[in-house]
């Protein structure tokens, strides 16, 4: 049954593949390339098409104060907030700012953990997308001891 | 492929926590070999979970996300007994799919 599910679900990207000629970047036609590529926390946030986020208590961000190797940080988000459609992780200092983009139904709680690399010190945010298009936001700043780009 | 994803899902109450460790790499594509050329970027684009078939989580990721990913989320209305699925898709379109079943 679950290959039946995958052998389906193969066959729909290979012809999201082949439609878009190109394979690496653009792999996965419900990926959201733009806000991916962003960069900065308003430009990432746009290009998810969600409004001018404000800070909000609701939105909870578990985060390190100092992270001591940048290339695993322990990130939880959660939202209090009825009505919200995607919760989204971010790092600000980050070649690319967003790091997650957590799609929510009602079958899940709006509480997610990860973890993510962080280049450098930098603050953390975690944005609640909400269903009327409004964004609301909780940040943390993370201290880095030791990047986590590699090299 | 790569190696098996660890899924751990535990019922608490009504809900689950479903927690998932994968095996990837997550090059972000800017780092440098010995050589000084470029790693290209390879990574989790599209994590997927279904409960007993029906699709309940859906998530993207960007290069971002840690060396061997660790994700945690909860299911509201699992039980002792269900089957969970997770599958991801990679940028290269390497996928994986691995079940458990809640505890």
């Amino acid at each position: 049954m679950r290959r039946r599910v995958m052998l389906k679900r193969s066959a729909e990207v290979a012809a999201a593949l082949v439609a878009a000629g190109l394979w690496p970047t653009t792999a996965h036609a419900a990926w959201p390339q733009a806000a991916f590529d962003a960069k900065g926390f308003a430009d990432a946030v746009k290009a998810l098409g969600a409004g001018a986020p404000q800070e909000s208590k609701d939105v909870t961000l578990i985060a390190p104060d100092i992270a001591e190797n940048g290339a695993v940080v322990p990130v939880g988000c959660a939202c209090a907030l009825p009505g919200v459609k995607r919760l989204v992780l971010l790092a600000e200092k980050n070649p690319n700012t967003l790091a997650a983009v957590f799609e929510l139904n009602e079958a899940l709680e709006p509480s997610f953990a990860t973890r993510v690399k962080l280049a450098q010190s930098s603050n953390v945010y975690a944005v609640a997308l909400m269903a009327d298009g409004s964004a609301w936001f909780a940040q943390k700043e993370v201290k880095v001891t030791l990047g986590g780009c590699g090299g | 492929m790569s190696d098996p994803m660890r899924i751990r899902a535990q019922a608490q109450g009504d809900k689950a926590v479903v927690r998932v460790l994968m095996s990837h790499e997550m090059e972000t594509g800017l780092r440098k070999d010995s050589a000084g050329k470029n790693v290209p970027a390879w990574f989790i684009q599209e994590v997927n979970a279904s409960l007993n078939g029906k699709p309940v989580f859906n998530a993207f990721w960007g290069t971002a996300i840690s060396k061997n990913p660790f994700v945690q989320f909860t299911i509201k209305g699992a039980k002792a007994g269900d089957k969970i699925v997770v599958d991801w898709v990679d940028n290269r379109g390497d996928k994986r799919s691995d079940e458990a079943t809640v505890t």
